[in-house]
């Protein structure tokens, strides 16, 4: 049973990164900035967090709703600031996507860095953290499955939703579809008046949003308010989970508990040697490059990325 | 252009964008070295205001951290040796279009290999041979880290980028492995083994420069003149003309990536068998990333590489010793910076291969030179320097 909640409590983090790396890639953006933009978001988080809790006559007394919500806000728009850069370099000036998202990452990463240890005052992390971790009212009463599905903080929930409406948008909707139609081939969604570079910056800027709050939720839920660096592997771990998925946000929220599961079986093994144990921590990036090698092997149509995933695309060019 | 021929109805763009047919070295150069100009001069106000200082004393302080003392200088020559390293072994598979982004991890298995030899051979065989050992292991490492991917690439176009991003992590793990089973103190960190180092000529950076010197020569003439360099542009340009004119694309990629997982493993071999004497999860320091970085800017050319791999390390230590003059201490800055500094590089090529018109003024029928670039608040200095750049430009092609 706790093995279960850990694994969904960290998988939670993946899936924020997963889906919005989703959104990112059905505009034919692989952005690899995700790793530093998650935890440039996460140090956004914690700058509303602390910006909120300095800014009460008495932290201990701090309403419930404003702070996750004022941290949620300057987390996504941190990040998203993060992915304007990069869609300004790969959108607009048509730079290289790789070396940009490798760019991405290592700015993010050193200015949180910044940040955190030179200016964010983090008195007040470990009780802000109390109302991130949360649970829904009811959940005691309701024995084990209480326990199961209700006893997470309100960030995990949110995850769940966004990744189920992104799912709905995607397949369901115009948007959606003009969305894919901008991955799959631009100059056709253009010729048929879809305007590609609004599509790919939104949907760029927003998948980063949704990737930094994933940020906040490793720090402020999952290590209960302590600042870590470890948010860069697991941004990269979520760009992989995108694949393992099969680019379906639905799927990715399955697919990021058995990431998660993966993830802490190390400490969940009885009697295992610490050398043992860190043998078991490579499972998540071993289970990636099997999945990446049977995707490949199978080769089936309906699994692949947008196939314009990567290109720049340039109106005049044949 | 006939944008005041139109009519007015028609809402005309600001600016339009069209693709450059060719452009002189001159003026390349010249996009090239405003956007560094540019860079340095943002990065610089954007770390005076973040560190609170003086902009001045910040760029001196980089000069000083950089190149102030003479052990400084040797250390950013090694430096600047061994992420050239990196950049040599990453140019081959990046020209073929193998987006290989494990530098990382095979540079860290070359190091862990090269830290097993020294650790159960040292002392029981001559110094000599078990040099040998060690090169032998780290490179043979490196090579089988690089092949894997590689493997599955060339025979079911396996996605090479998280493929290689993930031998990292397992790289590192297996170094954190390794550590719990030499340290029996469960410390983690494996004291340096000085005694079975590479001998030191003049101080342990001298070897570790004159190796990748070579290597250098050797890859710009493997490039350039040897049959394999030119199958790899070849498969780097089009698979598909490639595979007509008879190249087997397959033993080229496997071929190419085992020369560039050798090198990484080689550089790993120098970092832990002549300069540190151990592992650590961190050895690698980071190099492959920034690696893939130079590479680029330089082109994938290796002479032009060991320019620029000179300007980052430059910054890097510049800016780390300057920032810890402003007393911030850790890796913050020389990432910030390096960073911004590349977003200008890749940025300013979009000015190499397009060219922006403006819209002409309605009243006066002439195209109009100036214009206001709407963009956010961090890029607006960029935007600004590079139209006026553009500007000028043009202003050339009409002479």
């Amino acid at each position: 049973m706790v093995f279960i909640i850990g694994a969904i409590s960290i998988g939670i983090t993946f899936l924020y990164g997963c889906i919005g790396e989703i959104l990112t890639e059905k505009s034919g953006h692989l952005n690899l900035g995700i790793p530093g933009i998650m935890t440039f978001g996460a140090a956004g988080g914690c700058v509303g967090v602390s910006l909120y809790m300095g800014g009460l006559s008495d932290p201990n007394n701090a309403s419930w709703f404003f702070l996750i919500l004022f941290s949620i806000l300057t987390a996504a728009l941190f990040a998203a600031a993060l992915g304007a850069i990069y869609s300004f370099l790969t959108v607009s000036l048509r730079a290289n996507q790789n070396i940009t998202g490798l760019a991405i990452t290592t700015f993010g990463v050193g200015l949180s860095m910044f940040l955190m240890e030179s200016t964010v005052d983090k008195t007040y992390f470990a009780k802000a953290s109390t109302y991130f971790v949360k649970s829904l009212p009811f959940a005691e009463k309701l024995g084990w499955f209480g326990e199961l599905f209700l006893s997470h903080g309100v960030l995990v929930y949110l995850a769940i939703t966004l990744a189920l409406l992104m799912a709905w948008v995607l397949n369901k909707t115009r948007v959606g579809l003009h969305l894919r139609a901008v991955g799959e081939n631009p100059a056709t969604a253009d010729a048929a008046g879809i305007n590609v570079t609004v599509y790919k910056y939104v949907a760029t800027c927003t998948g980063s949003a949704i990737a930094g709050v994933g940020g906040l939720f490793y720090v402020m839920d999952y290590l209960n308010g302590s600042w870590e660096y470890g948010i860069e592997a697991m941004g990269w771990l979520a760009i992989a989970l995108v694949i393992f998925t099969m680019w379906r946000p639905n799927l990715s929220i399955l697919g990021s508990f058995l990431f998660g599961g993966l993830y802490i079986a190390a400490e969940f093994i009885v009697g295992a040697s610490s050398s043992q144990k860190e043998l078991l921590k490579l499972l998540p990036y071993v289970v990636t490059i099997v999945v990446l090698i049977i995707t490949s092997v199978l080769d089936s149509k309906e699994n692949q990325p947008p196939a314009a995933l990567g290109l720049s695309y340039f109106r005049e060019e044949r | 252009m006939n944008n005041s021929e139109r009519e007015k109805t028609v809402r005309e763009p600001l600016f339009h964008i069209e693709k450059r047919g060719d452009i002189s070295r001159k003026k390349g150069l010249l996009i090239r070295g405003i956007a560094i100009l540019a860079a340095l001069i943002v990065s610089g106000v954007f770390s005076a205001i973040l560190l609170k200082g003086n902009p001045f004393v910040f760029y001196e302080k980089i000069i000083d951290g950089a190149v102030g003392t003479e052990r400084r200088i040797w250390n950013l020559l090694r430096e600047t040796a061994l992420l050239l390293g990196v950049a040599l072994a990453i140019v081959p598979a990046f020209k073929m279009k193998f987006w290989n982004l494990g530098g990382n991890g095979q540079v860290l298995v070359g190091c862990l290999a090269t830290t097993a030899c020294m650790f159960y051979f040292g002392g029981k065989v001559p110094l000599g041979l078990l040099i040998v050992f060690m090169m032998l292991a780290g490179v043979i490492a490196g090579a089988i880290w690089a092949l894997i991917p590689a493997i599955f690439k060339a025979q079911w176009k396996t996605n090479e980028s998280l493929f290689t991003l993930m031998m990292n992590y397992i790289a590192e793990g297996l170094v954190a492995f390794f550590l719990t089973i030499w340290v029996k103190t469960g410390s983690g960190v494996l004291n340096p083994m000085r005694d079975y180092k590479v001998p030191e000529v003049i101080n342990s950076s001298f070897i570790p420069i004159i190796v990748i010197v070579l290597l250098t020569a050797a890859m710009y003439i493997y490039l350039k003149y040897s049959k394999q360099g030119y199958e790899i542009s070849v498969v780097g340009e089009s698979e598909n003309t490639a595979r007509y004119v008879g190249i087997n694309v397959k033993k080229v990629v496997i071929r190419t990536l085992i020369i560039s997982g050798a090198i990484c493993g080689l550089v790993g071999f120098l970092l832990s068998g002549a300069i540190h004497g151990t592992v650590s999860k961190a050895t690698h320091g980071g190099m492959g990333f920034t690696a893939i970085m130079v590479a680029w800017l330089a082109k994938f050319n290796p002479l032009i590489m060991a320019g620029t791999s000179f300007f980052v390390v430059f910054l890097e230590r510049g800016v780390a010793e300057a920032s810890s003059y402003f007393g911030v201490t850790n890796t913050a800055f020389p990432d910030i910076v390096t960073s911004i500094i590349f977003f200008f590089i890749i940025g300013c090529e979009f000015f190499i291969q397009y060219r922006l018109r403006f819209r002409a003024k309605k009243k006066s029928g002439i195209a109009a030179e100036k214009t206001v670039v709407k963009a956010e608040k961090k890029d607006s200095v960029e935007v600004s320097e590079e139209s006026d750049d553009s500007a000028k430009a043009k202003k050339e092609d009409k002479a």
